[in-house]
């Protein structure tokens, strides 16, 4: 401690000061690339057809709302409110299904013995690393027989059988952190393993089962390729898939509505972010470190 | 860890009146399985079975519609020797990996390295930072980052390169780039990783005449390794499984000239739309052994360059 105080007062001090506005500044700069492409999104999905194509500049000459009107009106005679609706259900879905079995696994692994307890784990932990394509082709087979191509079921049951174990493993890391003193005392108060979990461990656990509904919902908002898959009638597709439908029916002049309904797609993890960016920041970085 | 593991009991009063027993050994094994019941029907139904399924699938030929037809080793023999594409989806894929993640990691690790000692604007550049991360996945920042990069897009102006998106040499670069743009989620690990070596450490350094550079290779090095280690991981596997921006930015072609063209998404093609899904299948087994090969030389080499302060020197 001594030594630092003697080094830093040691050091003159206008140098430091300038170092760290270069840093600001560098930092301001980088920030400013980093988000144009967001402002460009913005800026186009407001401009006239012919600025699209003709007009180099980033700002719209005057602005097209109307884009946003032919946004609304959706693709494929689906209305956007339904894209919206059944982008909603799968990721409403998704966030129950993994909040729900991934809390149940996770308590099993980080608080209670049974057989197999350490191989099972380790398996767990090997599924965080499994290539989602490895499984991809008889997971479609076997819903495919079920006749569940083409529902919602293949995009949401397997949530409820906790097949993300990238959330297990957080929950785990949460719940280890937890005092083992809570449950010994519910236990010499009368609780069995249920009344502990939903009673003692399950309130306590809420910050890590936050951070699990957030990411479920962003990561199954932006999902693509399973939709993609799954998904063939258009008054069942998602906002994504609707996008990409959009792009592959219409030419630049649709530019502008295309770039709207964009807008309107990223909407929901904006304000996802906006709302819970400590949640998302910090569960992001306790994932990295206790593992 | 050592302390919770004090039984708590035997420190109160005897109230073994009133205490209930100890459930059985048995009964509380059976509760464990109740918890872990959903998992398990998962671990089961929707990852090995289906790997086993898929190991059977990549050794036929499979259409969906008529029953599997048993071929020995044809579709991994046709891969490897007659599927010119084939080696083109892996090399793109692996020019891919090696531009994308070293990239991506090194800006994070410089920004994480300006934000650890900033006083003020820390927590709110560490979030616009991590922003494109969440957003960057999406279907509509890839089309984004298709026009911006397309002939008059943004980039073509700028440089007078003409767009990316259409020439073979090009367009896999923007994609790459489009994975480091979500530089976010490792530059905030790498912070907090940062933030975790104690100052003491510095001190010391700075006491024995160690320089900023010195301190950064002696101290910072070794105590992020670990961390290091971690991002490295996990981004290359992410980085095999590159889809959504190849698709977007080829219309799902993977072109112009296969140039985009990633193992994933040539392998959606052989499998979703040429019905092809024993080729499909056998594909995604060379793959999960691929992944599984890099995760382990990556591991392997870890010894030699990943320091675990709580093992002391290794």
């Amino acid at each position: 401690m001594t030594a630092t105080a003697t080094a830093s007062t040691a050091v003159p001090r206008k140098p430091v000061r300038r170092g760290r506005l270069a840093v600001h500044l560098g930092c301001l700069v980088a920030l400013l690339v980093m988000l144009y492409p967001l402002a460009w999104l913005l800026a186009t999905s407001l401009k006239p057809a012919d600025e699209v194509i003709a007009s180099l500049d980033l700002l719209p000459g005057h602005l097209e709302w109307s884009n946003y009107k032919t946004a609304l009106d959706g693709v494929n005679d689906v209305s956007i409110w339904r894209l919206l609706g059944n982008s909603l259900l799968i990721a409403g879905g998704a966030v129950v299904g993994n909040v729900i079995s991934c809390s149940l696994a996770a308590y099993a692994f980080a608080r209670l013995r049974f057989r197999l307890r350490g191989p099972l784990f380790a398996f767990m932990i090997a599924t965080i690393m499994l290539p989602h394509h490895a499984v991809l082709i008889p997971q479609y087979i076997i819903f495919n027989k079920l006749g569940l191509v083409n529902t919602y079921w293949p995009l949401i049951l397997p949530k409820f059988l906790a097949t993300e174990a990238f959330f297990v493993f957080l929950i785990v890391q949460f719940m280890r952190g937890l005092p083992r003193e809570l449950e010994e005392a519910a236990r010499i108060d009368g609780c069995g393993p249920f009344r502990s979990f939903f009673q003692v461990i399950l309130p306590l656990t809420r910050p890590a089962l936050i951070t699990t509904a957030i990411f479920t919902f962003i990561w199954t908002w932006n999902d693509f390729f399973t939709q993609l898959i799954y998904l063939f009638d258009p008054d069942k597709f998602t906002l994504t898939l609707a996008l990409r439908s959009f792009v592959d029916a219409s030419s630049q002049s649709a530019f502008g509505p295309m770039f709207a309904m964009s807008v309107i797609a990223l909407l929901p993890i904006v304000l996802f972010f906006l709302a819970f960016q400590r949640f998302l920041v910090e569960g992001m970085a306790s994932s990295g470190l206790k593992g | 860890m050592t302390t919770t593991d004090i039984p708590a009991p035997t420190a109160r009063p005897p109230r073994t009146a009133t205490l209930p027993k100890r459930r059985p050994k048995r009964e509380r094994e059976g509760a464990a399985w109740v918890f872990l019941s959903p998992w398990v029907l998962g671990a089961i139904v929707l990852t090995l079975l289906p790997m086993a399924v898929s190991l059977y699938l990549s050794f036929t030929d499979y259409d969906l519609f008529n029953a599997p037809h048993w071929v020995g080793l044809r579709n991994y023999t046709q891969m490897f020797t007659e599927d010119p594409r084939y080696w083109r989806s892996v090399t793109t894929t692996l020019t891919y990996v090696v531009i994308a993640v070293p990239l991506q990691l090194a800006l994070a690790l410089g920004v994480a390295l300006a934000l650890k000692n900033m006083r003020r604007g820390k927590g709110f550049y560490r979030s616009a930072f991590y922003a494109p991360s969440l957003l960057g996945a999406s279907m509509s920042i890839a089309l984004v980052w298709r026009a911006i990069f397309n002939d008059g897009g943004t980039v073509d102006n700028l440089l007078g390169t003409g767009g990316w998106i259409n020439k073979p040499g090009w367009s896999l670069l923007a994609v790459a780039l489009l994975t480091v743009w979500q530089f976010g989620a490792p530059m905030v690990i790498f912070l907090a990783g940062l933030q975790q070596i104690p100052a003491e450490l510095y001190e010391a350094a700075a006491v024995d005449g160690a320089g900023k550079w010195r301190q950064f290779v002696s101290v910072t090095v070794p105590m992020l390794s670990p961390v290091l280690f971690f991002n490295l991981v996990l981004q290359t596997i992410q980085a095999f499984q590159v889809f959504t921006p190849a698709f977007a930015v080829s219309g799902g072609k993977g072109g112009p000239a296969d140039s985009t063209l990633v193992y994933t998404l040539y392998l959606y093609d052989r499998g979703f739309v040429a019905s092809h899904m024993g080729y499909a299948s056998a594909m995604a087994w060379v793959l999960l052994i691929v992944i599984g090969v890099v995760t382990a030389v990556l591991f392997r080499t870890s010894r030699a360059w990943v320091f675990y302060a709580s093992e002391g020197e290794r």
